[in-house]
C-alpha cells in the first residue's frame, strides 16, 4: 500500500499528511511566533531559535535564505508561514511575488487584472 | 423552537480587520467592500439575532498540527481572540451559548457524526473579522455565539457534501432546541484565492459566482465537485467553501437571496458576500 497522491497541479503543493511530517518542525517554529515572546527569540539568534525546533539542514537554509517556494517544499504550511511575514516586514502581496517571480507591483497588478466589483476604486 | 432566519456568507480575511483598526473603509481600495455590509447589515440588524452560530476555519492560533480537529463545536461559556502574530488587534471576549452548543453536540453525534468539543478555545480572525462586520462598533456583547471549526489547513479535509451534511444536521437540531431564539448562521472565508506555490494569486470570479448562484437555488449540484477540484479551480485556499456549504446546510426552509456582491481582488482573494433569507 502505498499513501494517497494528491491530483498533481502546476504551482500548487498539497498540504497532506507526509507534507506535514515533513514540515512539523518548521510550522511549530512560525507558530510560536505567535507569541510575542517567541518573535523576538527568533530575531535575536535565528540560528539557535532553528536548532530549538530542530529544523533540518534544507529548512534551516530555507530560512536563512528567506526562500518562501523552498520552505513549502519542505513542508511549511502558508497559516504558519504566514506569521513570518510581518517579522520580516512583508505582507501576503509581498509573499506572492516572491513566489512567483515577480515584484510586489507586478503581482499586485495580477491580482487588479482578475479585479471585479470595484466600482467606486 | 428556535429559528435560523437566515445565512450570510464573508470573507474572513485578516487585512479586513486591519481596515477596520486604522479606519480605511472609505478608502478607493475598501469602500466597495464596506459599502456591501450597509444593506447586508440592514437586514441584520433589523433581525437583531439572539445567537449566531459561526462556521470558520483556524489558521493556527489555537489548533495547531499537532491536535486538528476536523470538525469541532464550541461549546463554553466565553471565548477569548489572541495575538496571531501579525498586529490584528484582539477584539474583547465573545459571549457563548452553551445550551444550544451542547444541544448541537449531542444531536450531532446521535446522528453519526462526531465532532471534537471544546469547552476552551481561543477564537482566531476567522471568527472575529466576520464577527465585527456585522458589529463594526464591536457592539456584539448582546448576542451570543457558537463557533464551528472546520479544518481547511491539512488535507484530508472534509469534503463538500459532507460539510453539507453536517450544516444540515445543526440546521436540525437548532430547529428541535425550545426556545423563541432568532439564530443567524454564517460561512466564513474563501471564496477563490490561492496564497502559496508560483500559482498564487489566481482568482476565478466565473467558478464563484457559479458557486454564489448554486449557493441559492442548488447548493447540492456544488457537492460534485472534489476538493481537488475545487483547489484546480479556486485555489487552494478556495475549500474554504467548505464553510459556506456548512451554512447553506443549516437552511432548512425555503431560501431566497437578499443580497450578493462579489469583489475582487480583497486582499489575494475574491471577497464574496451573501445573504440567505430562510423562510
Amino acid at each position: 500500500m502505498t499513501i494517497k497522491k494528491m491530483r498533481a497541479i502546476p504551482g500548487t503543493t498539497f498540504f497532506d499528511g507526509p507534507m506535514s511530517t515533513k514540515g512539523y518542525p518548521v510550522n511549530k517554529m512560525f507558530y510560536s511566533f505567535n507569541s510575542k515572546e517567541g518573535r523576538d527569540a527568533f530575531v535575536a539568534d535565528e540560528e539557535a531559535y532553528m536548532e530549538k525546533f530542530k529544523l533540518n539542514e534544507a529548512q534551516k537554509q530555507c530560512v536563512r535564505d528567506r526562500d518562501v517556494l523552498g520552505l513549502i517544499r519542505e513542508g511549511g504550511s502558508i497559516y504558519y508561514l504566514a506569521k513570518i511575514g510581518p517579522i520580516l516586514g512583508l505582507n501576503v502581496q509581498d509573499f506572492g511575488g516572491l513566489q512567483t517571480g515577480q515584484t510586489t507591483e507586478e503581482f499586485q497588478a495580477y491580482l487588479d487584472s482578475q479585479g471585479i466589483g470595484k466600482n467606486n476604486g | 423552537m428556535a429559528k435560523i432566519v437566515g445565512g450570510i456568507g464573508s470573507s474572513h480575511i485578516p487585512a479586513i480587520g486591519v481596515a477596520m483598526d486604522k479606519g480605511l473603509e472609505d478608502t478607493p481600495y475598501w469602500r466597495d467592500f464596506f459599502q456591501s455590509y450597509v444593506p447586508l447589515r440592514k437586514w441584520f440588524n433589523e433581525v437583531d439575532p439572539d445567537i449566531l452560530i459561526i462556521f470558520y476555519n483556524d489558521h493556527g492560533l489555537e489548533m495547531f498540527l499537532d491536535k486538528k480537529p476536523t470538525f469541532a463545536v464550541g461549546t463554553a461559556p466565553e471565548y477569548e481572540n489572541a495575538d496571531e502574530g501579525w498586529g490584528i488587534n484582539p477584539i474583547p471576549p465573545v459571549r457563548g451559548e452553551t445550551e444550544l452548543s451542547w444541544h448541537i453536540v449531542n444531536e450531532l453525534v446521535e446522528n453519526d457524526f462526531d465532532p471534537t468539543v471544546c469547552q476552551e478555545i481561543k477564537v482566531d480572525h476567522g471568527l472575529t473579522v466576520p464577527l465585527t462586520l456585522m458589529y463594526p462598533g464591536k457592539d456584539y456583547s448582546k448576542v451570543k455565539v457558537i463557533p464551528i471549526c472546520i479544518n481547511c489547513e491539512r488535507h484530508p479535509m472534509p469534503k463538500l457534501s459532507r460539510s453539507y451534511a453536517f450544516g444540515q444536521q445543526v440546521g436540525r437540531a437548532v430547529e428541535s432546541f425550545g426556545g423563541d431564539q432568532k439564530v443567524v448562521v454564517m460561512g466564513t472565508g474563501g471564496l477563490s484565492h490561492q496564497l502559496d506555490g508560483e500559482r498564487a494569486g489566481i482568482i476565478n470570479t466565473d467558478f464563484d459566482t457559479e458557486c454564489l448562484d448554486k449557493m441559492v437555488s442548488d447548493p447540492e449540484a456544488l457537492t460534485k465537485y472534489s476538493l481537488e477540484d475545487i483547489v484546480e479551480l479556486a485555489g487552494g485556499q478556495g475549500v474554504e467553501l467548505n464553510m459556506w456549504m456548512a451554512m447553506r446546510g443549516c437552511l432548512t426552509g425555503k431560501v431566497t437571496e437578499g443580497y450578493r456582491n462579489l469583489i475582487a481582488p480583497i486582499s489575494n482573494t475574491a471577497a464574496g458576500i451573501q445573504l440567505l433569507i430562510n423562510d
